[in-house]
């Protein structure tokens, strides 16, 4: 049976944990030889924007696997607190941090793109995003970037 | 499991092409295993991987991953992923003779 060759990974969330299994996939596709494109959409963009992508904080308010009492996530600060906690776990088990994962993640041959509906929804430009970003396309131009390949929604 | 003849000896792989023995691995093999991967053309920067991956194993047991390779073998990733196309910690390991590298990063 013929193994995965190309994949084509949404990132459409904004937070930390909905950020990082995207782009630990697309990653890990290239450690193995897999073609891998990120396409970043809605608040997703934030993990390839210049000035965001250093501050990307875990969702605190809303996630019942955190066995946190929502009060409590709501809380000045516990999304920060709780952000610095995990960062310093994964840096424990050397996974980098946000921009560090982007750069790294172009440098292994991965695609990056900012979707075009978001950047105009948001008011943003190309200026915004990190240099790696290689374009800001619709979502006609990323079918035909993923065809042939797999896509993931995250 | 599969039995391969690399520079004159039967040499025993695993089903994906890793070696189960490492210590059967001499360095005459390498060109032929290069070839294998699709490697034509072995540059001294691919020797230089190839024998980091290598003392890695050696020292600490295990293979390193791309993010490590990057990090200390003073291969920077985008020339790894250029110099191994398929990827570099997978198939710098099949090269090197040891096993495939576990890690997610």
């Amino acid at each position: 049976m013929p193994g995965i060759e190309k994949i084509s990974i949404v990132i459409s969330k904004g937070s930390l944990e909905g950020i990082y299994p995207g782009l630990i996939m697309a990653n890990g596709a290239r450690a193995e030889g897999i073609e891998a494109h990120l396409f970043f959409t809605f608040f997703g963009l934030d993990a390839i924007h210049r000035k965001r992508h250093e501050h990307i904080k875990l969702a605190t308010v809303g996630n019942p696997a955190l066995h946190m009492a929502t009060w409590l996530g709501g809380f000045p600060g516990i999304s920060s607190v709780m952000t610095h906690y995990i960062e310093s776990k994964m840096e424990g088990i050397d996974i980098p941090s946000i921009p560090e994962f982007i750069e790294m993640i172009a440098d292994t041959g991965a695609g990056l793109w900012a979707c075009k509906a978001t950047v105009d929804l948001f008011g943003m430009s190309k200026d915004d995003f990190v240099e790696q970003v290689q374009g800001i396309i619709t979502v006609g131009d990323f079918y035909e970037l993923a065809a042939g390949g797999q896509i993931i929604f995250t | 499991m599969s039995t391969i003849t690399l520079a004159g000896k039967d040499v025993a792989r695993t089903d994906d092409g890793f070696f189960e023995d490492p210590s059967q691995w001499t360095e005459d093999m390498v060109p032929e295993l290069a070839k294998a991967e699709g490697i034509e053309q072995l540059t001294d920067r691919h020797w230089v991987v190839i024998r980091f991956m290598r003392s890695e194993y050696l020292t600490k047991g295990t293979g390193p991953s791309v993010r490590a390779l990057g990090k200390s073998s003073g291969v920077p990733i985008k020339e790894l992923y250029e110099l191994f196309p398929k990827g570099p910690a997978k198939q710098a390991a099949k090269i090197a003779g040891i096993p495939k590298p576990i890690g997610c990063i």
